[in-house]
């Protein structure tokens, strides 16, 4: 053997880099390892396209080429010899978009709740900006401020001011935003003291909050709402009759905390004993270890899954229409029969919007949760 | 300004006797892990307990602050008792620091928010003051310059010695080390060995649990030996190495020791 060979596995000069081989770049490389990898990726791919071919032509032709952009009445969404093609009808929502924003608030309070709105998504944007400045008074603001100014806002102030607009008379996206931002600010906070609480070494906190948990857990959604607007009164005075937005509000919060309880659990299992004994070892009490050092930890790696427990809170609420409330699918259902705009195509345009708008926000709020979950994974160290 | 100068050197004891043990008896379930230890630690001295793996020893300095509980026996930190009462808990915790094998900083906060968060909010300093007290310890353990890195950028020996920067902060009357340099690599050991050291000059209570000998020899008054949960012998280092009267620790001498 001589000396070269031996050393063959040793570079001899500085290798420069090259771009790699085309099989496994650029858009060819790109098809072969995701879409045509195996007989079976290739049957799949194939049926898929096919799927997709199927329904999205149809799918667009109802929604944007037949659609019905403008009109004033019924008349502009019935088919005609000329337009025998009828798609969504989108006249309608138009025409009824502020009903399916504000429900019945009154006109000229309506620019209330657009304050609202903004405060509401001003609130949102600090919230999940994760290298915000001041989270400590983005926390305060969020959930302590936020609510009592929206409150007043949206019902009116006592001692005049802002007259009084009934909850009766709310509906629409309003509602349907009101139910799921309760649900998400109440079970936030409730949820971790509930996690907490089934985490403590007190008996009798233990107990509770595991009953608790479990019993909202193994119940419907809409049993509990039942109960809180059926039930609720029952235990309360005669003259404390809460009204039928603020039961529907207490029920769907507290079946979120029960979740979110379970949800913060996991994260505060996933921090190492060794946190709480550092915490302990330099005399902080139980609630400043859990406030300065534990819950941040646990909290950030929990966000992914907190913002999916409020993805499906968002869609839950759509429930509160069973016990009277006027929420957005409602305000549909409601406008969908009126006369004015009945039409074969009616209904399922007021459908499709209440299922765009449901996805929208929906995606929105899972992009975001995987966008986080992206950054955690990077380690990122904040 | 005072309270500053007061927080760079160990705090005074009130009494003479740093920490004392009488008969502490502990099991975890039917384990009797602790057997009727008896130990007595003056102010200033400094305690190095070594032993085998699962004799006891995490657990005999845990108990001194609390992370553990005994079960019977009484232990007295300066002279107050450790009872049930979390208050008092608290008080000792404050004046007994800690370093752990496995560092435990808070990997969320900076190494500055490391040294700082327990003093502004347990001793509730001013910021400005924890600060430069933070800085002071940090320039004493030698990594001033990492304040505000996180502590998943630092290496392990300098994690451990942002750990014993972050006890002393507090100002403690009374340190324990729990095998402080046992997940090091052998290269930092030295490091953490230093800042120890110097720590020991400062005349600062230590108990150390740690098979590092030379350290032992070096710092310690006396030298602890445990096995199966009892202390089976207590005695000078010069003693300890020279003339150990314990089979077991003969046995444990010559395997540590190669
Ligand atoms: N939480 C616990 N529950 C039950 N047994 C425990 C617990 N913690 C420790 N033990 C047991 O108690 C014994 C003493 O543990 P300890 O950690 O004090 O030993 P050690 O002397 O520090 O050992 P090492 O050198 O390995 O750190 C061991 O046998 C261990 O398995
Ligand atoms: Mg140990």
């Amino acid at each position: 053997m001589t000396v070269a060979t031996q050393a063959a596995y040793v570079a001899s000069s500085p290798i420069p880099a090259i771009p790699p081989p085309s099989a496994h770049a650029g858009v060819i490389g790109w098809l072969r390892a995701n879409l045509f990898s195996s007989p079976f990726n290739v049957a799949l791919t194939i049926v898929c396209a096919l799927l997709i071919l199927w329904i999205v032509p149809s799918l667009l032709r109802f929604l944007l080429i037949d659609a019905v952009w403008t009109g004033a009445d019924r008349q502009a969404c019935l088919a005609t010899p000329e337009h025998p093609e009828v798609g969504a009808c989108w006249a309608f929502v138009r025409d009824r978009i502020n009903f399916f924003v504000y429900g019945f608030y009154p006109i000229d309070q309506r620019w209330r709740v657009d304050v609202f709105f903004a405060a509401l998504a001003f609130g949102v944007g600090w919230l999940t900006w994760l290298d915000a400045p001041r989270r400590d008074i983005c926390l305060i603001y969020f959930f302590a401020v936020l609510p009592i100014v929206s409150f007043l806002l949206l019902h009116g102030t006592p001692g005049g001011g802002l007259p009084l607009v009934e909850t009766a008379k709310w509906g629409g996206v309003l509602v349907t935003v009101v139910v799921a931002a309760v649900g998400i600010v109440v079970s936030l906070p409730l949820g971790v003291l509930l996690a907490l609480g089934r985490r403590s070494e007190m008996p009798a906190v233990r107990l509770f909050s595991v009953i608790f948990i479990e019993f909202v857990r193994g119940v419907p959604l809409i049993t509990v709402l039942f109960m809180a607007s059926v039930m609720l009164p029952l235990f309360l005075p005669d003259t404390w009759s809460p009204d039928k937005l603020l039961r529907a509000l207490v029920g769907v919060a507290l079946f979120s905390a029960a979740y979110m309880a379970e949800v913060v659990r996991a994260g505060l299992q996933a921090i190492p004993r060794g946190q709480h004994e550092a915490a302990m070892a330099v005399g902080l009490s139980y609630w400043k270890a859990m406030y300065l050092i534990i819950l941040p930890q646990a909290l950030k790696i929990t966000i992914p899954n907190i913002v999916n427990s409020a993805v499906g809170l968002f869609k839950d609420t759509t429930l509160v229409f069973i016990v009277g409330i006027f929420d957005l699918l409602k305000t549909v259902e409601a406008a969908r029969g009126d006369p004015q705009w009945a039409t074969p195509v009616t209904s399922t345009t007021g459908y499709a919007f209440v299922a765009i708008f449901y996805f929208l926000s929906c995606y929105a709020m899972s992009r975001y949760a995987r966008y986080v979950e992206a950054r955690l994974a990077q380690g990122d160290r904040r | 300004m005072n309270q500053v100068t007061s927080f760079l050197r160990p705090a005074p004891l009130n009494t003479d006797v740093a920490v004392e043990m009488i008969g502490v008896n502990k099991w975890y379930g039917d384990f009797h892990v602790l057997r009727d230890i008896n130990l007595k630690v003056m102010g200033g001295e400094r305690i190095v307990i070594c032993g085998p793996s699962g004799s006891g020893k995490s657990t005999l300095i845990r108990c001194i602050n609390r992370l553990e509980e005994h079960q019977r026996g009484r232990i007295l930190v300066d002279g107050v008792e450790l009872l049930d009462d979390v208050k008092k808990i608290e008080e000792i915790r404050r004046d007994v620091g800690m370093v752990f094998q496995q560092f435990n900083l808070f990997p969320h906060l900076t190494v500055l928010e490391n040294l700082t968060l327990a003093p502004i909010w347990v001793r509730h300093l001013p910021r400005r003051e924890a600060e430069e007290i933070a800085r002071h310890y940090l320039q004493r353990v030698k990594i001033p310059e990492q304040a505000e890195k996180f502590p998943g950028q630092l290496s392990g020996g300098q994690q451990q010695r942002v750990a014993i920067a972050r006890a002393l902060c507090m100002n403690p009357k009374i340190m324990l080390f729990d095998e402080p340099t046992s997940a090091l690599d052998p290269e930092m050991v030295k490091e953490v060995l230093d800042a120890m050291n110097e720590l020991a000059n400062d005349g600062m209570t230590m108990l150390v649990v740690s098979h590092e000998m030379g350290f032992a020899r070096q710092v310690a008054n006396r030298i602890v030996f445990m096995d199966e949960g009892q202390i089976i012998e207590a005695n000078t280092p010069e003693a300890f190495f020279a003339s150990p009267q314990h089979e077991r620790t003969k046995l444990f001498l010559s395997q540590i020791l190669h």
